[in-house]
């Protein structure tokens, strides 16, 4: 992991939600308020934008930069449990030296659990965290295989199974949790947009 | 879409700098990071009352800053939480020394952000979670209620008493026993439209309403042929007495809240009706509040709040308040 490691993501990132903001706005009108796609894609536009000011920093300056942009940028949600999974990211120990994949994965695991714990939601409850606790566990297995590509094969099929299985759950957190019975029927929007970047990061580490 | 509007980027500091403009006298706007703080500093000792959320429910919260109510409100983008680095700086701006008590309304979004901003701020602070709307059903395993118009008396109540000494655990007290002793459920007829959106959040027949309608259009606990003004008016109550269970003796402030698209003539009728109803169980209604002040943006549509009163909630909801929505005493 590097920093033009980040704004290379960042900006297939933003193709691949723009390409399906339509789908999640949807999704979001129908068991939340439709604010979800908004702030991803404000988001994601800001860090885009952050390219000329980390580029030639160190990686644990341009994660802080990276996380007190999404922090104060998005609002909502969004914007303090993806500002909590860089803020810890950018904790992590020895970012001065070589960030291999091994690190990396250690570094994703301890972001998604901060933001277990910011959100305070588990599995089953309808969320983002529906398919980002199942791919961190599943890094968790995959951090000290050489063969890690094969292994990222499943980590994009368990983060579509994960999005996938969200549509007949009661939501229990959430803005969805107020609907009751009528969330089911409905893919969660943040499990579909954290399933979007998951399977576009995971692709592009694949393909290199 | 129609809406009085330039460019949505720039959507939401336009009106807030309008607002500023707007309401000089009392309060100052500041943008980047953006909060609405009193025109004058906080008295030494006084704590300071923060409340925020996202804009779009407008007087709610901007329109509380001032004597006797909110010391700072941080609004977000329309429908959506403010962030932390706004919380730091609004309590930063204000707090006296006395500490800050952060007043929240119960969504997954406004309080993490506003855990994280208490945790940014050194100073000594607190914060309270209204939930008082009885639409959705509570648990400590889930999200649990949302909070909605009740959140207007809170910020009233507790901010009387802050104004009057009161201490950081007393503030908090206090609010706590008000979101307990309220009850709220709203109905809706049309959808609102988020700028950024272009369209209306839910479709929804001419003939239908929402009942149980959330403050961002969240849908509520049913769709429904539209009634009769004293069917749905009944209705709503009864959701909110099973709730509440006043007792006959007990005093009561019956606040009806128009959700932004609903002219005050229909609120009146809503409030007769109310009490009428509210009069046939023998239930007291001592203190009233009807009008706009926690909105959906454009929706048509209402909320009854009912909130069971001692006499030191009587006592400060009377109190002398002054700012751009709530004015009475001074």
């Amino acid at each position: 992991m590097s920093v033009s490691f980040l704004i290379s993501q960042a900006k297939s990132v933003q193709k691949v939600i723009d390409e399906n903001s339509a789908e999640i706005e949807v999704l979001d009108q129908k068991i939340g308020d439709g604010d979800h796609i908004f702030n991803i894609q404000r988001g994601l536009k800001l860090v885009v934008e952050l390219e000329d000011s980390i580029k030639d920093l160190p990686l644990a300056k341009a994660l802080n930069m990276i996380a007190m942009k999404v922090l104060s940028g998005i609002g909502g949600s969004s914007g303090a449990l993806f500002g909590t999974f860089f803020m810890t990211m950018a904790k992590s120990p020895d970012l001065d030296k070589d960030v291999d994949f091994n690190k990396a994965c250690e570094m994703i695991i301890s972001g998604i659990k901060a933001m277990k714990e910011r959100g305070k939601a588990d599995v089953g409850e309808k969320t983002m965290m529906d398919v980002l606790i199942p791919v961190s566990e599943k890094l968790n297995e995959l951090k000290n295989e050489s063969e890690f590509k094969s292994g990222l094969n499943e980590v994009i099929k368990i983060a579509e199974e994960r999005m996938l299985s969200t549509k007949d759950m009661l939501a229990t957190k959430g803005r969805a949790s107020f609907l009751g019975e009528r969330a089911k029927g409905h893919i969660d929007p943040g499990a579909r947009s954290s399933q979007l970047i998951i399977d576009t990061i995971c692709k592009s580490v694949i393909n290199n | 879409m129609k809406k009085f509007i330039n460019n949505n980027d720039d959507f939401l500091k336009e009106s807030l700098t309008g607002f500023g403009k707007a309401h000089s006298d009392i309060i100052n706007v500041n943008l980047d990071p953006s909060f609405v703080s009193r025109k004058n500093k906080t008295k030494d000792g006084k704590v300071s009352l923060i409340s925020g959320g996202g804009s779009g429910h407008e007087p709610m919260h901007g329109g509380f800053v001032g004597h006797g109510m909110l010391d700072a409100a941080c609004p977000g983008f329309v429908f959506s939480a403010p962030t932390p680095d706004q919380m730091q700086a609004a309590a930063e701006h204000v707090d006296s020394g006395a500490g800050v008590l952060f007043i929240v309304k119960n969504y997954s979004g406004d309080i993490m952000n506003f855990q994280m901003g208490a945790e940014m701020y050194s100073g000594k602070n607190d914060s309270i979670v209204t939930n008082d709307d009885v639409a959705v059903e509570d648990s400590t395993f889930t999200t649990g209620r949302r909070g909605v118009a009740a959140t207007v008396l809170v910020e009233k109540i507790v901010g009387s008493l802050a104004e009057n000494s009161g201490s950081l655990e007393e503030c908090k007290k206090l609010g706590e026993k008000v979101n307990k002793n309220a009850g709220t459920m709203g109905v809706a007829f049309t959808s609102c439209t988020v700028p950024a959106a272009g369209k209306p959040t839910f479709d929804i027949g001419d003939d239908e309403m929402e009942f149980g309608v959330g403050i961002h259009g969240e849908p509520g606990r049913k769709r429904e042929k539209i009634q009769a003004s004293k069917t749905i008016v009944g209705n709503i109550l009864e959701a909110i007495l099973d709730n509440l269970k006043p007792e006959k003796n007990e005093k009561n402030l019956l606040f009806v809240n128009g959700m932004g698209g609903t002219p005050l003539t229909e609120l009146y009728l809503v409030y007769e009706d109310a009490c009428q109803i509210l009069q046939s169980k023998g239930i007291q209604v001592t203190k009233s509040l009807v009008g706009n002040y926690c909105t959906s943006l454009e929706m048509q549509g209402a909320s009854i709040t009912l909130l069971k009163c001692d006499d030191e909630i009587l006592k400060h909801w009377d109190s002398p308040v002054h700012t751009a929505a709530l004015r009475w005493g001074m």
